[in-house]
């Protein structure tokens, strides 16, 4: 009990850099491995919340670009969403590496961009943000018609009109598809250490300590099972902070007219 | 060569799994609508393990449990009286003739054991998801369309094959073409699985030299490579929109649904 409190004291902030800088060699605990791949995920919690957060705002605007009757802003918000979409997140990691890479052997600038905390971090922003615009596209193109024609007949228009109906109606029209899409996000984060971007100094997510101890101790039973135990957990978190907030986007709703959520797996981005 | 060899590889994986895969599916699909609860508990179990399993898992962890699996079976034909236990800790080990392929083989022949293997895991996986689509798909149909044939007399089976089959595509293809965006996009998997595809090549091609220790004249190559990948996948992605859309307004024709019905008001 007291050699698994000196473990986490050693590693559980391991993988940003704090604590004992050598990783276990021989003798692998059950204690270890929880420890180092809980540690991980925070990585992995990192790079889903700032995604989410920041994709938030750009999500919005790519949906609104997306019903624009502006045709240059309508198509480029097309492809911006077509690409992100068509095309495979590990894909979209490598190149982008690879593109830092080549951009910063013209400007030292683009230094960071090469390491994963900011080039990742990119890379899912974008991702996140073309696959929940799409998601947001969706729910305001079903906002009901009735709620605008309310909206205009109060002498609501343009930005207060936005703001106080079409905003708030589209959110809670595509909460439960969004909720989808941040539990997707999540789990795509195990992906960036995957592809293309290095890990220095053995500080990495989960799914990298995950394969550190599986070909370690030779039995991936053990390790993957405890990846999917934090993921579950993760899981959970995230369905219920989402639910409270979208309780709270229909709490004027009657009971049964809520958008229901339900758990619809997408297998790879 | 190897390079632009693994773009059919890509092609020829989709091409297989994608009729496979499907037959797979329908096969799941018509068992969940069984009268035998047997046969209707496996074809349901299978289906669902669309929202059972996580999906990376399944993949990982199926390639293990097919090889091992094969190699057990060989391995008890082959060699009845072989003295020690398969499982030994952590190792698996069958006997030499039981090696799945085996191991004085040309180099070809794993690699073609290898596609197999790849292909098998993603029919079976992306069969559970289209099995779903089809079961959603069959129960779609208008029940009026099935009573009529039953008051016409047709039997069960004939009523599956002349009616069911024929209406349900029109509900079953907006999943289908879900499902197909998606096996082209994971088709990068396939290095997991040990197959030379695109992605393994790509970073084969860009390893020979550490960006840190070379200073490139000419931009670091392995950014086309990926830059030429995304393109690929994005005019596969695109053509594919392009032939879904066709095929749903084919289907759509002299349907009961309001595509249908739209179509019948344009041509007036």
């Amino acid at each position: 009990m007291e050699e698994c409190l000196n473990t986490i004291a050693d590693y559980a902030l391991r993988s940003v850099g704090v604590g004992e800088r050598l990783l276990p060699r021989s003798d692998f605990t059950l204690c270890q491995q929880f420890t180092l791949i809980g540690s991980g995920m925070l990585w992995n919690i990192y790079f889903g919340l700032l995604a989410l957060l920041s994709g938030f705002f750009l999500a919005t605007a790519v949906a609104l670009g997306k019903a624009a009757r502006n045709p240059i802003i309508r198509k480029a918000s097309e492809w911006f969403i077509f690409v992100f979409r068509g095309s495979p997140l590990f894909i979209q990691f490598f190149f982008a590496y690879f593109f830092f890479l080549s951009l910063k052997s013209q400007f030292a600038f683009f230094d960071a961009f090469t390491s994963a905390w900011l080039g990742a971090l990119i890379v899912l922003f974008l991702n996140t943000s073309a696959y929940t615009g799409e998601i947001f596209y969706g729910a305001l193109q079903s906002i009901p018609k009735g709620d605008i024609e309310a909206a205009d007949a109060y002498g609501l228009s343009g930005w207060t009109r936005f703001r106080r109906v079409i905003w708030p109606t589209m959110l809670r029209l595509a909460w439960p598809a969004y909720t989808n899409e941040a539990i997707f996000l999540f789990h795509s984060t195990t992906l960036v250490f995957f592809s293309g971007f290095p890990v220095w100094g053995q500080k990495g997510d989960a799914l990298y300590y995950a394969a550190f101890f599986a070909d370690k101790t030779f039995n991936p039973f053990i390790p993957y099972p405890i990846l999917a135990f934090y993921f579950i957990l993760l899981t959970l978190v995230i369905i219920a902070i989402m639910g409270k907030i979208g309780t709270r986007l229909n709490s004027h709703l009657p009971q049964d007219a809520k958008p229901k959520f339900r758990f619809r797996p997408q297998i790879i981005r | 060569m190897g390079f632009y060899w693994s773009f059919l590889t890509v092609l020829t994986l989709l091409a297989i799994t994608a009729p496979l895969a499907l037959t797979f599916g329908m096969g799941g699909a018509m068992a969940a609508r069984s009268r035998l609860a047997p046969v209707s508990w496996l074809g349901k179990g299978y289906i669902a393990i669309v929202r059972g399993v996580p999906d990376i898992a399944f993949f990982l962890f199926f390639v293990i449990a097919l090889d091992q699996g094969i190699e057990y079976l060989r391995h008890q034909a082959l060699c009845p009286d072989w003295p020690d236990a398969i499982r030994q800790g952590n190792d698996f080990i069958v006997c030499q003739a039981a090696k799945m392929p085996l191991s004085n083989a040309a180099p070809e022949v794993h690699d073609r054991y290898g596609f197999f293997i790849a292909v098998f895991t993603f029919a079976i996986v992306f069969g559970a998801f289209a099995g779903n689509v089809l079961f959603g798909a069959m129960k779609a149909v208008p029940k009026p369309q099935i009573e009529t044939a039953e008051s016409y007399g047709m039997t069960r089976r004939q009523t599956f094959w002349r009616i069911v089959v024929p209406q349900m595509w029109v509900y079953a293809l907006p999943g289908l073409g879900n499902l197909w965006m998606v096996l082209i996009k994971a088709t990068p998997l396939l290095f997991l699985l040990g197959v030379e595809d695109i992605v393994y090549w790509a970073r084969e091609l860009g390893a020979t030299k550490t960006p840190r220790f070379t200073d490139y004249p000419h931009g670091d190559w392995r950014m086309w490579y990926f830059l030429a990948l995304l393109v690929f996948y994005l005019a596969f992605t695109r053509v594919s929109e392009i032939v879904l859309e066709r095929t749903m307004r084919r289907l759509t024709r002299g349907q009961a649904t309001s595509g249908g019905e739209a179509q019948r008001k344009v041509a007036g």
